[in-house]
């Protein structure tokens, strides 16, 4: 099993607030790896870290390196553009495009010089397949995206992030907003695109992260805890922190 | 305890009468505007007054034809629309979603300011820079004409437009930008093909705004059209807009020209109604 993404010696502030502090882990390939831990402890700064989704945010500054497949990602020669299209993501709020369900999904491939209808609508239908939502949008693909439920927006969203055809798919809370059937739908279709896809997850249910992950990293006040197959982290952890936090005791 | 409540009913009746008085002076105008402009178009007649080609209301055999004066309209406000609508919706993408925030406030005060200068200074300014330029430089008699007050409605639309493009691409979430980006577009490629679509409605909207500036505008289109009831033929032509058609005559004005004046104030009226309802149906739509 190979690493996908190595992050090394990394550190993250916001302005002079240190969010993160002298990070190592590596994300294993398609696998499911979830990042755990209370709100405010990085784990979702860590995430954007590695499409640089960060960059957007103002004063920000990173120390250390994150290479993916090997290369820097903060070199100056790497398109970032290229990189996101690599290292797709999907957002805690379900966001579509307030365009069409085709068009929602068209929308990476046509950016990246996709013309061709009949090309588009095979791209299209693949990620709508791959998304498990096909059978209930294919007869409204005109239709506004906004029209459909939250659970289906979400899914439209994986669609949409997969559509652009990346070898990583970033989960930023994704089910944080949905009702506990869509969420069960979505865990569902997560384990599926593990055959494909690497996929990192973060997520502050424990219970998700033990159900869908095959490895697990806890984040505490800006610092990794604890990495490790998901089965040991929850079984034996090595860490007090890791274990009082998992048996309930703080978060 | 009944005291209070009687307190709270005239202070009730007291805001209802005052927002009465505002409906109150559109109802008048309206009425006063029709039951005094419809008697010269029946005396006319409907097609001669609004197809005549000709104006010559103080001629021993007067004629009342009103269309150079909607020509004229219209073609200044669409070329008002053509010049000011690329430059101010580019302005507005670019103060809404690149500019840093201290060019953004510097900039969007000059274009308050620009709002607040009075019309009869467009058309001085018009008047005095504008004129001169157009007669060297298309080398004609006079520099007064439709492109000079084409120019001058141009400039006159932008902070209507700027305004309210800004306010509409501003309130796009910004979870749409984040989607694009994570995607791997670029940003401009995010705001031309994601903020900008989602702002249409309010875009739109700022564009009929500006319509309804530019055709409503009398005075600076008045010193620089030159202001002569010419078909508008070419742009180099000496015109005259609908509302300085009512304003330039009106005080000698007597008879069946008086109420022909009225006439044209009615056709005015009801182009300023249809833009009106162009902006409420985008408003309406902008908050669905």
């Amino acid at each position: 099993m190979s690493n996908i993404i190595t992050v090394k010696d990394m550190c993250l502030w916001y302005g002079d607030n240190q969010a993160l502090k002298n990070i190592n882990i590596e994300i294993p390939e398609k696998n499911i790896t979830a990042f755990i831990g209370p709100s405010g402890c990085g784990k979702s700064t860590l995430l954007k870290t590695f499409n640089r989704m960060n960059d957007l945010v103002p004063d920000v500054k990173i120390t250390g390196d994150i290479k993916y497949n090997e290369n820097d990602i903060f070199s100056k020669e790497v398109d970032v553009n290229s990189l996101r299209k690599e290292i797709g993501m999907v957002f805690q709020k379900p966001n579509p495009f307030p365009m069409s369900i085709y068009d929602n999904v068209a929308y990476g491939p046509r950016t990246h010089g996709i013309t061709n209808k009949v090309k588009l609508d095979e791209i299209v239908e693949q990620a709508l397949r791959d998304a498990a939502i096909w059978d209930e949008v294919k007869d409204r693909l005109k239709k506004s995206a906004l029209g459909m439920s939250g659970g289906q927006q979400q899914r439209l969203c994986i669609a949409r992030a997969l559509a652009v055809q990346p070898k990583v798919l970033l989960m930023d809370e994704p089910t944080s907003a949905l009702d506990p059937i869509s969420t069960s739908r979505i865990e569902e279709l997560v384990m599926e695109l593990k055959e494909k896809y690497t996929i990192v997850m973060v997520t502050h249910n424990m219970q998700q992260a033990v159900r869908v992950s095959n490895y697990t990293a806890f984040f505490l006040l800006g610092e990794l805890v604890e990495f490790g197959k998901t089965d040991d982290i929850f079984s034996h952890p090595k860490d007090k922190r890791t274990e009082d936090y998992i048996t309930g005791r703080f978060g | 305890m009944k005291k209070n409540k009687f307190k709270e009913n005239i202070i009730h009746g007291i805001f209802l009468l005052l927002g009465l008085i505002t409906v109150g002076f559109v109802l008048l105008i309206t009425i006063y505007l029709v039951i005094s402009g419809i008697p010269a178009i029946r005396e006319i007649g409907l097609i001669n007054f609004l197809f005549g080609k000709e104006w010559a209301s103080t001629a021993a055999e007067p004629k009342y034809g009103i269309l150079p004066f909607i020509l004229t309209s219209v073609y200044g406000t669409s070329g008002a629309i053509i010049i000011g609508v690329p430059i101010g919706f580019m302005t507005s993408v670019y103060l809404s979603k690149l500019a840093s925030p201290k060019t953004k406030y510097l900039v969007q005060t000059a274009v308050s300011l620009l709002a607040g200068i009075p019309s009869v200074v467009y058309g001085l300014v018009g008047m005095l820079v504008l004129i001169p330029n157009i007669r060297n430089i298309f080398n004609i008699p006079d520099g007064s004409s439709l492109l000079a007050a084409i120019i001058v409605l141009s400039i006159m639309i932008l902070p209507s437009i700027i305004k309210v493009s800004v306010t509409a691409l501003d309130s796009v979430p910004k979870e749409y930008e984040d989607a694009s980006l994570a995607l791997g577009a670029t940003s401009i490629e995010t705001y031309f093909k994601v903020s900008v679509p989602a702002a249409k409605s309010g875009i739109a909207a700022s564009v009929v705004l500006g319509v309804g500036r530019a055709i409503g505008e009398a005075m600076a289109v008045m010193m620089v059209a030159g202001n002569a009831p010419n078909m508008p033929n070419s742009i180099f032509q000496s015109v005259r807009f609908l509302t300085t058609a009512v304003s330039s005559e009106m005080s000698y004005s007597s008879g069946l020209q008086r109420q022909a004046l009225f006439s044209i104030a009615l056709v005015l009226f009801m182009f300023i109604l249809l833009i009106n309802a162009t902006l409420n149906f985008f408003i309406k739509r902008n908050k669905e």
